[in-house]
């Protein structure tokens, strides 16, 4: 096992452990967000092409 | 109809983890290591995790994007999808291949998730003792798939067709009662197993020590390096990145791997209310699939395969040869080695069945929104439709011929069609930004603004740039075999009718949704 390899192995293997936990404990503690911080795209293309027929 | 008796998830971590069973697969622990340890796996990381940040997951947010979307409108299957984003005749025709797609591999996928399970039974009754001669594991696994001539498995009872018959209504029962109390829970209770098994056989490998002391070289941690040293073969890091197949592997192997393309993750977003996060849930589906194949499938297969046979055994080595002939002589090897090989394919066929699960609700779904039928008479139909293509597969099963043009045109070529279909419809009709702000309704993180542009130009020249290049690597030499095999030809045929039955199928649905439209009937 050369240094370089531990690195890449440490690197990815830490990197997407990481990635996972924090994105699984973020899901576990954030609660849906209030409906004031929706975004305010209401419209889509087709609602806008019934809206024109 | 479509927004009557709507079901939806019954967790945020339930459609996690059903997404995540679905992108979870045999690729992952076989597939991956065996290219990574191919282009030394060091070297072959940088454009994985290049090829996860272009393409991997900005497809997810587009698949997930357009999944709830389309929910919202009423509609949980690809044809329906596809119509309520981009109102135009042909766009639920465009999405054929949501339906041809899933139900076209499982037909194969369904007889690999029986081998897992066969060779996992076989292990725990002892039939796997076959000692440490290669010749042995090979006939075994020969014997057992047929591929020594074309309808050999239908000469009797034979053990494929029954662990075939067991997977299948596995499957089908768990489909049958639905969403939350099939897919869902299934998938609360198997993931987690599937994960606790993974971190069991790799504590065993790392814990394997120097098991022969005659060759000491075969030690866990040369195994370690064999997988991850970048540069072998005195190449230094840059010269191993100028491989530009190493490229075209890592970005198919990220593109199989989170299964985007396959017509699954847009139904299962479909099922999504209007306010459920979706911008984080795909993430952390993603790197769910990212940890199960890099931290747990880079870590376990291809050291254990250097210490037992070294590295001469391992290279160059197809996935079936590699899955069902050298593993079973690694556990031959290894102390405890039953149990291991128990555990081992008994994991592979828990990745399997959640992935196989998730390939049938998009005809399902289907069947019910689109022609009507109600549950059961969905599933009977599908089931009909699926037997008859796996018993095509099992048929003609010398040298798994129909299986692997089966795999090629639908595994392959069909995924990077819809694929390149879906980013288009998603970047340039319905438009990048309007994905971006559907994805951040009511998203839990923030995403970057940039993935607008990455949508838009990125992820789409990328996906058709290797699209094209795999098309002028494989295509020449798979038509020549078309022109001298008949059973590829045969296959070609069956793979035709069955995008013409669904054709038919989204026609009658078009004509039913149209009549709705005017009674007021969809949203």
């Amino acid at each position: 096992m050369t240094p370089g390899g531990w690195f890449i192995m440490i690197v990815s293997v830490v990197g997407v452990s990481t990635f996972f936990g924090v994105s699984l404990y973020m899901v576990l503690t954030k609660k849906s967000a209030p409906e004031h911080i929706h975004s305010t795209f209401e419209e889509t293309p087709d609602m806008s092409e019934e809206k024109d027929s | 109809m479509n927004g009557q008796n709507k079901e939806n998830w019954g967790s945020r971590i339930g459609i996690i983890f059903a997404v995540m069973g679905s992108a979870i697969g045999i690729g992952n622990f076989v597939r991956f290591p065996g290219i990574a340890s191919k282009y030394e796996g060091g070297a072959f990381m940088i454009p994985y995790f290049i090829a996860l940040l272009l393409l991997g997951l900005p497809i997810a947010w587009v698949e997930w994007s357009l999944g709830r979307y389309g929910g919202i409108k009423g509609f949980n299957s690809s044809p329906g999808i596809f119509r309520s984003v981009w109102k135009n005749r042909i766009s639920p025709y465009m999405g054929v291949l949501g339906l041809v797609v899933p139900v076209g591999i499982y037909m194969y996928y369904v007889l690999i998730e029986s081998w897992c399970l066969y060779y996992a039974y076989a292990y725990l009754t002892g039939e796997m003792n076959l000692g440490k001669d290669p010749g042995a594991y090979q006939a075994f696994f020969g014997d057992f798939t047929g591929v020594k001539e074309d309808g050999i498995l239908f000469s009797g009872v034979t053990p494929a067709v029954v662990f075939m018959l067991i997977s299948f209504f596995l499957n089908m029962a768990v489909i049958y009662r639905g969403l939350t109390k099939g897919i869902e829970l299934l998938c609360k209770y198997a993931i987690p197993l599937l994960f606790l098994i993974a971190i069991v056989m790799l504590v065993r490998v790392l814990t394997l020590g120097t098991p022969n002391p005659d060759l000491p070289d075969q030690n866990i941690l040369n195994g370690l390096g064999y997988m991850w040293n970048p540069g072998a073969g005195g190449k230094s890091l840059l010269e191993s990145l100028k491989n530009s197949q190493m490229w075209l592997e890592a970005a198919g192997q990220i593109f199989f791997s989170l299964s985007v393309g396959f017509g699954v993750i847009i139904t299962y977003a479909s099922y999504l209310k209007k306010d459920d996060d979706i911008a984080l849930s795909s993430v952390t589906s993603v790197s769910g699939n990212e940890f199960a194949e890099v931290a747990l499938g880079g870590m376990i297969l291809v050291p254990a395969a250097f210490i037992f046979l070294g590295p001469l055994l391992i290279g160059g080595q197809g996935t079936f040869t590699l899955g069902f002939i050298t593993i079973p002589m690694i556990f031959a090897h290894m102390p405890l080695g039953q149990f291991f090989g128990f555990l081992w394919f008994f994991l592979l066929f828990l990745a399997a069945y959640t992935s196989s699960l998730s390939m049938l609700q998009p005809a399902i779904a289907f069947f019910e929104e689109g022609i009507g039928t109600g549950r059961r008479a969905s599933v009977t139909l599908l089931s009909f439709i699926v037997l008859v293509g796996t018993s095509f597969v099992m048929y003609f099963s010398q040298d798994t011929k129909a299986l692997g043009t089966m795999d090629f045109w639908i595994g392959s070529f069909l995924i990077y069609t819809l694929a390149t279909v879906e980013v288009i419809i998603a970047a340039w009709i319905f438009g990048a930004k309007n994905i971006l702000n559907e994805a951040r309704k009511g998203a839990l993180i923030k995403i970057p603004r940039f993935v607008e542009f990455l949508i838009k130009y990125v992820t789409p020249t990328y996906l058709i740039v290797i699209f094209s290049i795999w098309v002028y690597q494989n295509m020449p030499g798979y038509i020549k075999g078309f022109s001298e095999d008949g059973v590829a030809r045969l296959t070609l045929v069956f793979i035709f009718v069955l995008i013409v039955f669904f054709l038919f199928l989204i026609g009658t649905a078009v004509k039913r949704w149209d009549q709705e439209e005017k009674k007021g009937g969809v949203k």
